[in-house]
């Protein structure tokens, strides 16, 4: 019946569906709405950029306003994977500019960007709007020269956590004076100095701006008439506040701060004086996202002092020196808080004694709508996962990460399987899940009978023998992307179902019990997986034994065959 | 490879039975140490966290990518830590005393906490301040030289300002003192 709607009523009806799944979905339904959806859609994301072509992207949707590309597997992050491996959105941009795509957005994390790919992005797009890049590399401050140059109706420019290299230049300056369409602009990532006089200028004739983020160079005072001249300011980033409780730029920045009554979201604060905080007293009641994980110069006392006055607090990033005490402050105040990140403060010490498995118990206790977690800490308990897991059945993503990676129970000196089991048990719409601590087989047990929803999965140390992979491969239904370092699983757990990796998004394996046959084995039998081995080190010369323990393997399925900008280290089988 | 985990396992029961020299208690304290424990090595004055350092197990070698933080934040984080580890090192001198000391400045949030490790360090005691009898009826005064080489009496300027233009202390005896006590 429904064939016979005519097309409009189709495009009208699936211009509803937002979701990726929903349209991937009703692309599958037949050939008509394929064939509809596949004009329609306007937002493409893609997990892995390696998966698909560019040109095949383009011409399954040739009406593609905004991308989403995601170039390394996440272990990239912490240092497992060598320079030039790979990720490059060169060919991207260049398949986007020969089709003519009418490109307004791109988002990239985990890539590598050239200048000459921000330059020919610049170029391409007449009405390019919007650039979004987290966690990437390759580019220096001529590439972003090029965009402010060229990109007449640039919304938005969000630099999040990315190496930029910083060039004697004055790209900020390039904004010409026609540019006033900017909402979003964050360059808390570059490290050199910018024309604050420009910044000045370009955040007054901007009315629309809703988020700035500011570097460490822009000093207190330039910030103090920026904010004088965006008191609609949204969202917030500073890291370079005042430092001097009686000067004048203390009063000035107060007193602005009081005007600036939309801001929800703050940041920053890398270089501050604890004592200048009560400049922004005012603002912390209306705070509903507040990132303090930059902050090592807040002490305990005065972050909780700024914590008691954010009571609506609803996302909340900051670093363990808030220690339990702090997170029971946290615990009583924020009674909205749905997402908590605590990162470690100091990363070189072992036995520095920051939160445990207390504050966690505190937060889950007094914040019932808390459902994502990342949290490092010294030491945890199979008690308190379980009363966690009673307390907060909302989880959607849990990362726990102790310091230690193989520590047991603080408690009983038992494997933490039972405390993770309850979360995975309680908490049914579980998403994303890191584990980490002492932990048998069991624990992946319970993962792969409970975690229905699981799509992220994250092993580290963990493990006796091939069956706890198995039994994650066998229970998880809808997972997406497993990684797994140090852990004691072998051919066998790899072998045993291979085309469940054809379901999934990617598959990393480092320091584990697999080897070359294994991989090789597991290449033949499906074309379409790239199984691609990382070797460092002088194994360059022949081929080494099947029987040897293989470094670092990351498979992914594609549809385009092995990648032909393999580094010389990257071997695909 | 299996084995790391029971390895690990050990080490950990063994750091509950070892001996350390600091007070019992004390693993739970203020963060500052952290700072500390960057020079712990050639220190052995002051705070019992920086024994319990030096004493560690040293296996806890560095596991490449773990805990896993990004790059970034890590880098960040260091160079701040690196830019104030740069440190206020200060010679302290008492009237009296054999042999100078030297403190880090930055390591004190306030008045209140530098008196107190001095008097600590030097075993004497130093009384409290106010702006105008300065530590009358004290056996010690802390002085301190400025950037312009004059000696000041401590307490007098607000603590950031006071530890940027401080370059030297000297905790001079109370009967001498009295002359920069009052005006």
């Amino acid at each position: 019946m429904i064939n016979y709607f005519p097309e409009e009523v189709l495009w009208h009806v699936f211009s509803f569906l937002t979701s990726h799944p929903d349209r991937n979905a009703a692309s599958l339904v037949c050939k008509s709405w394929y064939n509809v959806e596949r004009f329609s859609r306007g937002k493409v994301f893609i997990g892995n950029c390696y998966a698909i072509s560019p040109e095949r992207m383009i011409s399954r949707f040739p009406r593609v306003r905004s991308l989403t590309l995601k170039g390394k597997p996440h272990f990239a992050d912490f240092n497992l994977i060598p320079q030039d491996w790979g990720g490059n959105v060169y060919p991207w941009i260049v398949a986007m500019a020969k089709g003519s795509t009418n490109l307004e957005e791109l988002r990239l994390k985990r890539m590598v960007v050239s200048d000459e790919s921000l330059e020919l992005l610049a170029k391409s797009f007449p009405n390019f709007k919007s650039l979004v890049l987290v966690s990437c590399e390759g580019f220096t401050t001529d590439g972003l020269a090029a965009i402010a140059s060229n990109c007449r109706f640039l919304r938005e420019l969000d630099l999040q956590e990315n190496e930029v290299e910083d060039r004697r230049g004055q790209w900020l300056s390039c904004f010409p004076d026609s540019c006033t369409s900017l909402s979003s602009l964050n360059f808390a990532c570059l490290k050199g100095e910018v024309n604050v006089a420009a910044l000045e200028r370009l955040v007054a004739r901007c009315r629309n701006l809703r988020s700035l983020r500011l570097n460490h160079a822009v000093p207190p005072d330039a910030l103090q008439k920026i904010l004088a001249q965006a008191p609609q300011l949204v969202d917030l980033g500073a890291d370079s506040f005042v430092h001097d409780p009686e000067s004048e730029t203390y009063n000035k920045l107060k007193n602005v701060m009081q005007k600036c009554s939309s801001i929800r979201s703050l940041s920053g604060f890398l270089d501050v004086n604890a004592r200048c905080l009560p400049s922004i007293y005012p603002i912390c009641i209306n705070l509903t996202s507040l990132n303090l994980s930059y902050a090592p110069g807040i002490y305990s006392k005065e972050l909780v002092k700024l914590i008691h006055k954010c009571k609506k607090l609803q996302r909340l990033w900051i670093l363990d020196t808030i220690g339990d005490k702090g997170l029971g402050v946290v615990a009583s105040t924020c009674k909205e808080l749905q997402e908590l990140r605590v990162f470690p403060s100091d990363l070189h010490v072992v036995g520095n004694v920051a939160v445990t498995e207390e504050g966690l118990v505190a937060i889950s206790a007094g914040c019932p709508n808390l459902n994502s977690l990342l949290y490092f800490c010294q030491q945890m308990t199979n008690a308190a996962l379980i009363t966690v897991a009673k307390n907060c059945p909302n989880f959607i993503r849990f990362r726990l990460c102790t310091l230690n990676p193989t520590i047991p129970d603080a408690v009983t000196m038992q494997p933490l399987d039972e405390g993770f089991g309850a979360i995975v048990q309680s908490c049914k719409g579980l998403k994303r899940l890191s584990v980490s601590g002492l932990l048998t087989d069991q624990v992946f047990l319970y993962i792969g009978m409970y975690a229905e929803q699981l799509e992220m999965l994250s092993i580290a140390f963990a493990g006796d023998s091939d069956k706890g992979m198995l039994y994650v491969l066998n229970g998880c239904k809808k997972l997406k992307k497993l990684e797994i370092r140090d852990s004691p699983f072998g051919n066998m757990a790899l072998l045993a179902d291979t085309g469940k990796y054809e379901t999934m998004r990617s598959l990393w394996m480092s320091s584990c019990g697999v080897t070359f046959g294994g991989c090789k084995t597991l290449a033949e039998k499906m074309p379409r997986l790239n199984v691609e081995i990382i070797n460092e080190g002088d194994e360059m010369e022949g081929r080494p034994d099947d029987r040897q323990k293989v470094e670092k393997m990351y498979l992914y399925r594609t549809l385009v065959g092995p990648r032909k900008d393999a580094p010389d280290f990257v071997w695909t089988l | 490879m299996e084995r790391a985990a029971a390895y690990e396992n050990d080490l950990i029961n063994l750091k509950a039975t070892e001996l350390r020299l600091g007070l019992p208690g004390t693993d739970e304290s203020e963060k500052q140490s952290s700072r500390n424990n960057k020079r712990s090595s050639s220190e052995m004055d002051n705070s019992c966290e920086k024994d319990e350092q030096e004493c560690a197990p040293a296996p806890k070698a560095q596991v490449v990518g773990w805990p896993p933080v990004r790059s970034y934040r890590k880098n960040v984080l260091h160079q701040k830590n690196e830019s104030d580890l740069s440190g206020m090192f200060v010679k302290v001198s008492m009237d009296g005393a054999p042999y100078l000391r030297k403190i880090d400045l930055k390591v004190y949030k306030n008045y209140q906490d530098l008196l107190k490790a001095l008097e600590n360090m030097f075993k004497c005691s130093i009384g409290v301040y106010s702006e105008r009898e300065g530590y009358n009826g004290s056996e010690f005064a802390p002085t301190y030289e400025d950037k312009d080489g004059d000696w000041m009496l401590v307490g007098d300027v607000p603590w950031d300002m006071f530890i940027t233009s401080c370059k030297r202390l000297r905790i001079m005896k109370g009967s001498e003192a009295k002359g920069l006590g009052c005006l």
